[in-house]
């Protein structure tokens, strides 16, 4: 492209009415709505949303809301790992209906996964009846939000590592084997690093749904204020109080940790591009 | 065979086959205890009382106007959401100009929202105790608690579903064939139905499905905007929040099978598609 161009000449047709159409579409359905949020925000202004946000409540809902999507999170790179590996490398009875299966998360609705894993986890479910004995209760815990999140969660991981193991080089796993290395060395040493930024990126991808989960999560979670209430609910019952201004500095909030997040994927996407070229 | 199998060596670039197997295990039983077992609940719990209570359940009115409701906001958001995909991935593949990367980030946007948070600003904006809330009302225009809002909230949940699988077949495709086309005097729109849409149909289909199956399943942005009124704002997934809620569990969990039934179907239909046309698909599948 030339310098202070802002497009390149092409003969190809179309280019306003896509142009305007991508435009339009994106500023009515996305901009405008987002910008009427921070545009309240504005309107209250920082010290006073920094006051509706400060309360125990507010605070014990964000740091529940992250705390629960790190966790669920970090289960999911484990088993996200474990599941891409297994349905990459392995040939087994099944394989495609598990391949399948990854994606049920994404398909199937938040609200009924939601009840779903309440009537397997509450006290005469059949999950919890099952974990009584141990002492356990899923339903009505945080243990029940950390498992509505790996639910949620699982298929990120899964589908981004999926792909960079379809093509790493078998050369790579023969050379560190020829050069003496045992395959455990081979694993933690040559293909663990070929993986991180897809993992990292899977891992952020996950994080960042979880925190704003919010279908799956309410019919488990028991929803006791300061204990088992998420962020997303908050916003619902401010809402429901018609308390508009508290219920946008908490969408404010979650709006910022959002964007954190998303540069975080960015920037991992960056630097693994840089690193070996590899997404 | 059979005698020199015990004695052949592992090969150097897999696990011995006791740690193939311990693996496999573990992720068969992971995906058995976490993805199947809600689902199978699902089915029981609808057929707590066998298929008469399905059935009543589903001819219950409140039911069967939320299952209207989810079939007609699915069928204005997705086609809406097509022809957005489309025009965006058309524009960012087939011409180059600035702030293109920019433009991915905010088409992406709405993937790193929470969906109450996108209720959120649909009703800060169009709600009542907004300015443009109170000129819509003296015009008796009702967007929130209406189906536009419903419509407004399906769309932003759904927003990059259809681009984001365009964009990438479209780029790799280039731009030669209807470079070629316009040559030989074709007019944009047939160079568009005649040469792109055939090359991208696939993924196109693919984008649709992934993007139907969220319209159709979408909760927390819905629910905020709602208002969850029964027999006119209410959709599948907050209908079964509400026979949930009211301890009608077979009512709940029906409607609940049919929102699961749609499931399999949408995975069924992107397993055939991603096993016969895997090369037509977006090339990094990143959801």
């Amino acid at each position: 492209m030339r310098p202070g161009l802002l497009r390149t000449p092409s003969p190809l047709p179309g280019f306003g009415l896509s142009f305007g159409i991508m435009m339009t579409m994106l500023s009515l359905v996305v901009l405008l709505p987002l910008a009427a949020l921070l545009g309240r925000g504005l309107a209250i202004g920082p010290a006073e949303l920094w006051d509706m946000v400060n309360s125990r409540r507010i605070w014990a809902a964000l740091t529940l809301s992250f705390r629960a999507a790190l966790v669920a999170s970090l289960v999911n790179l484990v088993f996200g790992l474990l599941l891409a590996w297994v349905l990459v490398r392995y040939r087994f009875w099944g394989r495609r209906l598990i391949d399948a299966a990854v994606d049920l998360p994404f398909a199937l609705p938040t609200a009924v996964a939601g009840i779903a894993l309440t009537a397997l986890y509450a006290p005469n479910g059949v999950f919890g009846q099952a974990l009584a004995p141990l002492g356990l209760q899923v339903a009505y815990t945080e243990l029940g939000i950390w498992l509505a999140l790996v639910f949620i969660g699982l298929p990120f991981v899964v589908r981004t590592v999926q792909p960079v193991i379809e093509e790493l080089e078998p050369d790579l796993e023969e050379v560190s084997a020829t050069l003496g290395a045992r395959r455990t060395t081979t694993l933690c040493r040559v293909i663990l690093p070929a993986l991180t930024p897809a993992l990292l990126t899977g891992f952020a991808l996950a994080l960042a749904r979880s925190v704003g989960e919010y279908g799956s999560v309410i019919f488990i979670a028991g929803n006791i204020p300061g204990l088992t209430e998420i962020a997303p609910l908050l916003i619902v019952i401010r809402l429901e109080e018609y308390n508009y201004d508290a219920a946008a500095a908490i969408g404010i909030a979650m709006l910022v940790i959002s964007f954190a997040l998303l540069l975080a994927i960015n920037a991992i996407q960056i630097w693994s591009r840089r690193r070996i070229g590899l997404v | 065979m059979s005698d020199i199998a015990p004695t052949r060596p592992v090969p150097v670039t897999t696990e011995p086959p006791l740690v193939r197997a311990l693996l496999i295990g573990l992720a068969v039983a992971f995906v058995a205890l976490f993805l199947f077992a809600p689902l199978v609940t699902v089915f029981a719990e609808a057929l707590a009382e066998g298929g008469r209570g399905v059935i009543a359940a589903l001819s219950l009115p409140d039911a069967r106007a939320a299952i209207a409701m989810t079939l007609t906001i699915a069928a204005i958001a997705v086609p809406l959401n097509a022809v957005f995909g489309i025009a965006a991935a058309w524009a960012i593949a087939k011409f180059d100009f600035r702030g293109k990367a920019v433009l991915i980030t905010l088409i992406d946007l709405p993937f790193s929202v929470s969906p109450v948070v996108a209720g959120l600003t649909l009703v800060l904006l169009f709600g009542a105790n907004s300015a443009l809330g109170a000129w819509l009302m003296a015009n008796d225009i009702r967007i929130v608690f209406a189906l536009p809002g419903i419509v407004l909230a399906t769309l932003f949940v759904t927003f990059p579903f259809v681009a984001r699988e365009l964009i990438p077949v479209m780029i790799e495709q280039g731009r030669a064939e209807e470079e070629a086309a316009l040559t030989l005097g074709a007019p944009g729109w047939r160079i568009f139905l005649t040469v792109t849409l055939p090359n991208t149909r696939w993924a196109l289909l693919y984008g649709v499905l992934l993007s139907n199956a969220r319209a159709m399943g979408e909760f927390g942005a819905v629910a905020v905007v709602s208002g969850k009124i029964r027999g006119e704002t209410a959709t599948m997934p907050t209908m079964v929040e509400m026979f949930y809620n009211e301890y009608l569990s077979v009512a709940a969990f029906s409607l609940a099978a049919v929102l699961a039934l749609l499931a399999l179907l949408t995975l069924l239909l992107k397993s055939l598609l991603e096993w016969r046309h895997a090369d037509l698909l977006a090339a990094t599948r990143r959801h």
